[in-house]
This record gives C-alpha cells, structure tokens and sequence, in this order.
C-alpha cells in the first residue's frame, strides 16, 4: 500500500517488524504445508500397501479383511455433490436474480441477509433437522414408491429399506448449505454487469426475462461457474449434517434411496474405532479429499480472479 | 392497409403475447425459487424454538450432564468447552491472521504476496474434517490423547484464513494520505502500521474476527477426533478431553433417546443464537463504520 509513498527513513525497528511480520506470513504456508505433509505421511501405510491407484480404485472396504479401497466413497462423494449442486444452482440463482432485478431496496437487503444467513447455520443443526423433520418426509416418500406397484420397478427409485436414511436425504441437506455460497457469488457477480448492457437491451425492445436472459446471465456467466464450483468445493467437504443422514454404508448406491457414504463422512464415522490399516485408510482419504479440495478451489479461485482486478470476496 | 400487413401485425400481436407471457412466468419462477432458498431457515428456526425452547432453564446452562432417565441436568459444561476452545483457537488464529493480512495489505509491493494470498485462499477451502485429521496427526498422536488444545488448534487453523483476508480488506480501506502523513512526521514504517493504521482499521478487524468465531464455534467435525467431549468439568485441564455444544449435538440428536433428542434441540437453540448475535453484531459493527 505505501508503495507510492516516499520511503520512510529506515530503522532497525522497521526490519525487525517486517522479519517478524513475514515469518507470521509464513505460517500461513507453513499450515498448509504441514497439513499436506502430516495426512501424506500418516496415510502413507495405505498407499504403499494397496499403491496409490490401486487404493483409489478398488471399492473394498472390509476392516475384517484389512482391505481398504477409496472408490466407493469418491463416487459417493461426487455423486451427493453433485447432484446437490443440480438442486442448488437454480435456486441459487433465481435467489440472485430475484434480489438484484426485482426486488425493491427494502426487500432487497433483507433478502440478501437472510440468505446470508443460510450460511451461518452450523453444518451440526442442519444435520439434527434434517434427522427429525426432512428424514420422515423422505422416509413417507419411499412408502409411498413401495406401494407404487408402478414406481417400484425403476430402478433409481427402488426402495431397499424404508429408513428415511440414504443418499437422497443427504443431497437434499447439502443442497440447502451449498445455496448461500452460490447465491452470494452470483449476486456480486450479476451487481458487476454494466448498467449500459442492461439498457441497450431494453432499448431493443426486450422484457426484462429476456434482458435477463441475453444481457445479464451470459456478461455473468464466467462469475457464476466460478461459483458453482466454490460450493462444489464446500459440498465435497461437507461433513457432520451428511454423516447424520447419509446412513453409513460402505456401498455404491444404485438408488438415490440408497444409504452410502462420502470420504468426508466415513471419516467422521468410522475413525473412533479405527486402528492401524483402517486408521491409516481413512487419513489417506482426508488426504484426497485435502488434494481434491485444493484442486477445485483453485479452479474457483483463479476463474473469480480473472473477472476484476479485485476479484470478488466470498 | 394492405392483407400482407395486417397479417404481419397479428403474427407480431401473437409473438407479443408470448414474450409478455413467458416474462411473467419467469418472474413466477425466480420469487418461487427465492422463497424455497429462505424457507429452510424459517424451518430449522421453527423446529429449533418447537423442540428446544421448553428445555431451556437454568439448569442447563448450570448443571452437567446426567444419565438418560435421570432427571434435571443440562450442558454447562458443553457451553463452558465451546468457550474454551473458541478461545484457544483464537489465539493461534488473530496471531497468524492479522499478521497475515498486515503483510499482505502493508507489504503488498512483496515479492511473496501474491503467493501467499493464495495459499490463505486455498486454506480457506480445505473441509474441517481434514483440519481435525491434521491436528489428530500433529497433536493427538504426538501427546497420545485427545485434549482441549488439540480441538482449539483445530479450530485455529480454520480461523487463519478468514481473518487473514477480512484483515487485509480493511487495512486496504485506511486512506494512503494517513499512512503519508505518520511517515511525514518521520515515524517508521513500523510505527505507523501499530499506532496509525491498525488502530483505525480495528473496527474491521474485530469484525473479521467474530465472524470466524462464529463460523468455527459450530464446527463438530474437527472436534470428533480432537476435543473429543466429555460429561465432566473441565475448565483448566487443556491436555484432557473437552466438551463442546456441537459435538453434544451431534451424539445426542443421533442417540435413541427422545431426552437426548429434546436436550439436542435446545443446545442447537443456544448455539444457533450464540452464532447469529456475533454475526448480527459483526455486521451491524461495520455497516456504522
């Protein structure tokens, strides 16, 4: 910032501070380094016992066996994210739309705050809501498919047992965290589209659906994949309130009823009474899921940066 | 007029018609959309004040927990730990994080700048769970238990980012012309960024800081293998377990008790209101500035 300022005088005391300054900096990286560091190491046994792709591609995971393999949970992690973003971007958008197109000011700022807000629920309450009042809801809706003489036969939709538990549910839940994070990035993003865009398709005679449509959404679009894949981010690593209701299988669901499991959920579920192999497992999988994490938010990062010299806060 | 035009003009009458038509349906659709994003936060407050609100006495917030069947008992203790490691992790996360961001706001002509800006970005997408792995690594394996410090390192690391970049946000806000002026006076550098410019940014600052211990003090995943919890005391032991709101959360609402799930609900009260007051306050703290 002092950039263009004349340099000040320089003591000692200055390089002190920017020694003592730099080296706090340098946590920074230290931390990341470390975490990289600690989980490769501690998950090492894992690797090295089953090599690296062999642990990622097997989908055995038998503590009884010692047989350890991460593909169950990687496709059950890209499976409840995904199709939680499926749910989430719509709404999220229309959210965007509503609140910098449409609404008044002074519904317009509390909207945006309640949103907000959506991302202030700690993952822990939404997990308990969703137990007692979105998993008996879920669970009616699989009565309702066994009864069904007609749904029971497609096979997304077969039910196995009617818990109310499974894959469904926890998209469901994560759908509902992942909105703000989209929400808020499309808001700032569709705020940057010029006014002047805006008006030279009204003046071309367009409504204001199709000024959304032709003006807004395209100007805005690199923003809001940036985005997308910033909650993408946030869903993989979603932990607490998708343990709650994902029911903690160890299997590839062939249903969305199915109850399965994510890398982030096993984690939290098996490592208690996890030792050895299965402990060492289990870290290499937070070691993926760090390395996955690192991955997309980088993408995010560098898509969102590109689009102001400032880039937009999240 | 001639048939020809006329013609044309209902063709565009009807085209009209339809783009006014799907103009509507379109605004039907995003105040829909718009109103089934809110309607879950309006549902878990519902459900929260429902369940939780009767359990709410004194008792909870002063006595530990008791047996299921037992009568009376509440979550002092969970209350107290939440405090606790809120506490310790912000040490290790102010540090590190207005340093932080003092080095990227203030030191921004550094070669290292952009670097680190983007290892703190990338930091803060790293899920929970796998800080609670880091720490379960660095700490719990070390020392051979689960302990207070270990969950506040946890939490510790979560924070960093945040603060980091809410801290050089508002460090960019203080005007070049104050900085010029302390420099003017032939202060050093040094002098200028602790008497001169942090202290004008500290509203900010301490904005930055409540909305990462609001973030953090909800987290249950990093604490499952860190802090652990417990149904005791325990205020000055930092090396043993600790308990936490939301890991009691979490354990009760997944028991069979219809007890532990009233008790659930309650903690889930306070802790959702315990969050929103700081973010409330947080927010209101800057938009007066």
């Amino acid at each position: 910032m002092i950039k263009s300022a004349r340099p000040a005088p320089s003591s000692r005391g200055d390089g002190i501070f920017k020694g003592i300054i730099i080296f706090i900096a340098l946590c920074i990286v230290a931390i990341f380094g470390l975490s990289m560091y600690e989980l490769y190491t501690s998950g090492k046994d894992a690797f090295s016992t089953f090599g690296f792709f062999g642990f990622i591609g097997s989908s055995i995971w038998d503590p009884v066996a010692q047989r350890f393999g991460a593909w169950t949970f990687i496709a059950g992690t890209a499976l409840t994210s995904v199709l939680a973003l499926v749910i989430a971007v719509p709404l999220a958008l229309a959210s965007a739309i509503f609140v910098t197109e449409y609404a008044p000011r002074w519904l317009s700022e509390p909207v945006s705050y309640l949103v907000e807000l959506l991302a202030a629920i700690p993952s822990v309450i939404y997990g308990l809501w969703a137990i007692f009042v979105l998993v008996p809801i879920v669970r009616n809706l699989q009565l309702s498919v066994l009864l069904n003489p007609n749904l029971r036969e497609i096979d997304l939709i077969q039910v196995t047992a009617p818990s109310g538990l499974g894959l469904l549910t926890a998209v469901l839940i994560l759908a509902v965290m992942v909105i703000p994070y989209t929400a808020s990035v499309a808001r700032d993003v569709i705020r940057l589209v010029p006014q002047e865009q805006r008006e030279a398709a009204y003046a071309l005679g367009a409504t204001k659906w199709e000024v959304i449509r032709t003006a807004i959404l395209p100007y805005a679009r690199a923003g809001i994949m940036g985005g997308v894949i910033l909650s993408l981010g946030r869903a993989l690593g979603e932990t607490i309130a998708v343990t709650m209701v994902i029911g903690n299988t160890t299997q590839v669901p062939k249903s969305i009823f199915d109850s399965t499991a994510t890398m982030a959920s096993v984690i939290a579920n098996q490592f208690g009474e996890a030792s050895g192999l299965q402990l060492s497992s289990l870290i290499g999988l937070g070691f993926l899921l760090f390395l996955l994490s690192v991955v997309v938010n980088f993408t995010a990062r560098i898509i969102i940066a590109r689009l102001t010299p400032e880039g937009i806060k999240v | 007029m001639t048939t020809h035009a006329l013609a044309q003009n209902k063709v565009g009458d009807g085209k009209r018609r339809s783009r006014t038509i799907s103009n509507a349906i379109a605004a039907g659709f995003i105040a829909l959309g718009t109103l089934i994003v809110l309607l879950p936060l309006f549902a878990v407050f519902y459900y929260l004040i429902a369940q939780g609100l009767s359990s709410i006495d004194l008792n909870f917030f002063t006595k530990l927990p008791v047996p299921v069947g037992e009568e009376g008992g509440g979550l002092a203790n969970a209350i107290v730990g939440t405090i606790i490691l809120v506490a310790l992790a912000s040490i290790l996360g102010v540090t590190v994080g207005v340093g932080g961001g003092i080095f990227l706001a203030e030191y921004s002509e550094n070669k290292l700048v952009p670097y680190i800006r983007l290892v703190a970005d990338v930091l803060s997408g790293i899920p929970a769970i796998v800080m609670g792995l880091v720490s379960y690594g660095l700490v719990v394996m070390t020392t051979g238990k689960f302990s207070a410090i270990s969950g506040g390192i946890a939490l510790g690391f979560l924070m960093v980012p945040i603060i980091v970049r809410t801290t050089e946000e508002v460090l960019k806000l203080v005007p070049l012309a104050t900085r010029e002026a302390g420099l003017a006076l032939g202060l050093p550098r040094w002098r200028v960024i602790m008497s001169i410019v942090l202290p004008t940014a500290l509203g900010g600052i301490v904005t930055g800081v409540m909305l990462s211990v609001a973030r953090v003090a909800g987290e249950a995943a990093p604490l499952l293998f860190t802090a652990f919890g417990n149904q005791f005391w325990n205020v000055f032991n930092l090396d043993q377990p600790i308990s936490a709101l939301p890991l009691v959360i979490y354990n009760y609402a997944s028991s069979p008790y219809e007890e532990w799930h009233r008790l659930a609900s309650a903690a889930a009260l306070v802790l959702v209101v315990m969050v929103f007051l700081t973010t409330l306050i947080a927010r209101i703290a800057t938009r007066r500035r």
